[in-house]
C-alpha cells in the first residue's frame, strides 16, 4: 500500500493550523494514488492530539518521549529518519513553517530524498509528483518537477496554501511506536520560549488600520501615513520590512511573524502583498490597496485597488477627507 | 572567532515590474538592478559585529558567475577579510540542494567556528541551503535566527517563530545559523569603500578544487528542475479606482464611512 505521511506540527499543547491543511491535501493526494494517509506525531503527553487526529487519517503514528517535549531539529531528524526508512512513504509532507523550514531540509538531505520546499500546489503524477512554488516574493509561479527519482519524495507546504476541508471520517487508529532516542548528547538544546514585547497600541483591536510597507522608502515619510491614520480615526500598522529597518516597533507588524488582524477596513500602502503579510490581514472586512505596481499580489486580496505613487496620493486622500469631514 | 558567510547576488524585484522571458523559464532580467540578497546583508553584518567584538576573521563565499564579485566586494567593503567565489560551468542550473553540496565541499577545506547564511534568498526562496550545508558538514544548525549571544564554545540563539513568539536554543560550536532580517542594521557601504577593495583578489574555486564530480552539482546534481514559469492567477481581484486623485479620495471617504464606521 502506498503511504503518504504528513508530520503533525504542534506547539504548547495545540495542533497548528498547517497540520489540518496538510491533512486535507495529503488525503486528496492519497486518494489520487489509491494509497493511505498517515500522520506522524512526535511529542510528550500528546495522546489527546493523537485522538483529535485519529479519524482524519488512516493512522496516527505516535512517538512519545520525554526528549520530545519541545521541538528540536536533532530529535526530529533522528525519529523521522527511522520512521521514513521503515515505512517508506511515497511522499512526506511537512509545513513550510518556522518548524518545518528548520528540520525538513536536513532530514531530506540525510535520507537523500528529493525535496521541494514552500509548495503551493502538489499533483500526483505516475510514480512522482509535480509541484508549484512561488518565486520572486510571490510575483511569479514556477511549475517544478522532481529530477531525481524516488521511490520516496518530500515536500514542505506553505501554510494557508490548502484550505482545511472536512471529509467523512476514516477508520483511523493510533499506533504507538517506540522512540529511538537515547540520552546521547544533543548539540542543540531548547532553552525557552520568549514572547515578543507588545507595543503601546494594540493593532488587533482597531476598526481601521492604515498599514505601510517597503514602498515608504524611509523613516521620514512615516508621519505622512500617520497623519492619514489620525485623520480617518485609524491606527498605524506595517509590514515586516518597516520593522526590520526599525522605522516602527514590532508591535505594529501585521503578518505571519507579527499579528493577525481583522479590522473593518485595512488600507495597505506600499505593501506588495507577500504571503507572510497577507496571512495576517486577509480576514479584514474591506481591504484597500495603494501600490504603484499594478501586478502587485496585494491587488488580488484587496477589494479596492489604487495604482498610484503613494507619495502623491496619500496627502491628497488625507486633505480631501479632512475637508469632507468638516 | 572565525566566521564564514555564504551569500548570493539576486535581482532586486521587490519594487520592480517583472515579466517572464521568451524561454518561459526565466524572468526578463534586463533593466533590473542586482544586489546582495537582503537576508545575506543581515548575515554579513552580524558576522562583522561578532568579529568586532571577539576578533577573528570573516570569509565570504558565493556560488555564481563573475557578476557575483560585485556582492562579494560589497561584503569586503563592509569588513569581511576574504572572499571566495565558486564557479564552474558544471554548477549551472543547480537547485538549493546542489548549491549546498558545492558550498559544503568548499567549506570543508576551511577551519571555522560559525557559519552564517541568510534564511532564504529573495529570488528562489528555497530556504534550504543553510540547513543542508550543516547536514553535510555534520554540524548543528539553527534556522531563522534574530538574536545571537556567543558564550564559551556555544551560541545562544533566538529563533523567530510565528505570531511574535521566539524560541531560545543553545548550540555547540562549530554551528551554522540562518539569519533572519531585522537582526541588526546592515552598515552603509560608500562608493569610496567599494573602491578601496576593488583590487582585492577574489579566489575562484572550480569543480576540480572541490573534489566533486560533474553529476554531483548543477542541474544533474539537483533534486528538482524548473518546467516553466507563469503569472499567479489573480483571482477575483480588486476593483481598481481610477480618476483624479480627488475623486479617488472621495471614494475612499465613502468606503471608510460605509464599511469602517468612520465618524
Amino acid at each position: 500500500m502506498k503511504e503518504i505521511m504528513i508530520v503533525a506540527e504542534h506547539r504548547r499543547g495545540e495542533l497548528r493550523d498547517v497540520t489540518w491543511e496538510l491533512i486535507s491535501k495529503g488525503r486528496q493526494l492519497s486518494e489520487a494514488i489509491q494509497g493511505e494517509l498517515s500522520v506522524a506525531l512526535l511529542g510528550k503527553g500528546v495522546t489527546s492530539l493523537a485522538e483529535a487526529l485519529k479519524f482524519k487519517a488512516n493512522r496516527v503514528l505516535l512517538i512519545e518521549d520525554d526528549r520530545l517535549e519541545y521541538y528540536n531539529s536533532e530529535t526530529y531528524e533522528r525519529v523521522l529518519t527511522q520512521l521514513i526508512t521503515e515505512r517508506k512513504p511515497v511522499l512526506t509532507m511537512i509545513g513550510h513553517t518556522a518548524t518545518g523550514m528548520d528540520f525538513a531540509p536536513g532530514l531530506a538531505a540525510h535520507l537523500k530524498l528529493p525535496l521541494a520546499t514552500d509548495c503551493i500546489g502538489i499533483d500526483a503524477k505516475e510514480d512522482t509528483f509535480s509541484v508549484i512554488r512561488q518565486i520572486y516574493g510571490g510575483k511569479i509561479n514556477a511549475a517544478v518537477s522532481f529530477l531525481k527519482k524516488g521511490p520516496s519524495y518530500m515536500v514542505t507546504v506553505r501554510a494557508g496554501a490548502f484550505p482545511f476541508v472536512e471529509k467523512e471520517p476514516l477508520p483511523g487508529e493510533v499506533i504507538s511506536i517506540p522512540s529511538p532516542l537515547t540520552d546521547e548528547g544533543l548539540a542543540r538544546r531548547f532553552l525557552q520560549y520568549v514572547e515578543a514585547a507588545t507595543g503601546e497600541v494594540d493593532i488587533t483591536q482597531a476598526d481601521i488600520l492604515v498599514a505601510v510597507g517597503r514602498g515608504i522608502k524611509d523613516a521620514d515619510s512615516i508621519p505622512m501615513v500617520k497623519e492619514l491614520a489620525d485623520t480617518i480615526g485609524g491606527v498605524l500598522a506595517c509590514s515586516r520590512p518597516v520593522v526590520d529597518k526599525k522605522w516602527l516597533p514590532k508591535g505594529c507588524q501585521v503578518g505571519t511573524s507579527g499579528k493577525t488582524v481583522k479590522p473593518k477596513v485595512y488600507i495597505a500602502i506600499g505593501i506588495s502583498g507577500a504571503f507572510q503579510h497577507v496571512a495576517g490581514m486577509k480576514g479584514s472586512g474591506t481591504i484597500i490597496a495603494i501600490n504603484k505596481d499594478p501586478k502587485a499580489p496585494i491587488f488580488s486580496v484587496a477589494q479596492y485597488g489604487i495604482v498610484a505613487d503613494l507619495f502623491k496620493i496619500v496627502p491628497v486622500i488625507k486633505d480631501k477627507i479632512k475637508e469632507l469631514k468638516k | 572567532m572565525n566566521i564564514i558567510v555564504c551569500i548570493k547576488r539576486v535581482p532586486d524585484t521587490a519594487d520592480a515590474d517583472i515579466s517572464i522571458d521568451k524561454s518561459g523559464k526565466d524572468i526578463d532580467k534586463s533593466g533590473l538592478a542586482f544586489d546582495l540578497n537582503e537576508w545575506d546583508s543581515y548575515a554579513i553584518e552580524e558576522a562583522i559585529l561578532l568579529k568586532e567584538k571577539f576578533g577573528g576573521t570573516v570569509t565570504v563565499y558565493s556560488l555564481g558567475g563573475e557578476d557575483s564579485n560585485e556582492s562579494l566586494r560589497k561584503c569586503l567593503a563592509m569588513g569581511a577579510d576574504d572572499a571566495i567565489r565558486l564557479s564552474d560551468p558544471a554548477f549551472a542550473g543547480g537547485d538549493g540542494y546542489a548549491t549546498a553540496r558545492a558550498l559544503a565541499e568548499a567549506l570543508r577545506q576551511k577551519p571555522f567556528d560559525l557559519i552564517l547564511t541568510g534564511t532564504q534568498a529573495e529570488d528562489d526562496g528555497f530556504g534550504q541551503v543553510g540547513a543542508v550545508i550543516a547536514e553535510m558538514l555534520s554540524i548543528p544548525h539553527v534556522s531563522i535566527v534574530n538574536r545571537i549571544e556567543v558564550q564559551e564554545k556555544k551560541v545562544k540563539a533566538h529563533r523567530e517563530l510565528e505570531g511574535g513568539l521566539e524560541e531560545v536554543v543553545e548550540v555547540d560550536l562549530p554551528a551554522l545559523l540562518t539569519i533572519q532580517t531585522g537582526i541588526n542594521e546592515p552598515r552603509y557601504v560608500s562608493i569610496m569603500g567599494i573602491r578601496k577593495v576593488a583590487k582585492k583578489e577574489i579566489k575562484v574555486l572550480g569543480l576540480s578544487d572541490l573534489n566533486l564530480k560533474p553529476e554531483e552539482v548543477g542541474l544533474s546534481g539537483s533534486d528538482i528542475q524548473l518546467e516553466n514559469l507563469f503569472l499567479p492567477p489573480v483571482g477575483e481581484g480588486a476593483e481598481m479606482m481610477e480618476g483624479k486623485p480627488e475623486e479617488i479620495a472621495q471614494k475612499v471617504f465613502e468606503i471608510l464611512k460605509d464599511k469602517g464606521g468612520m465618524a
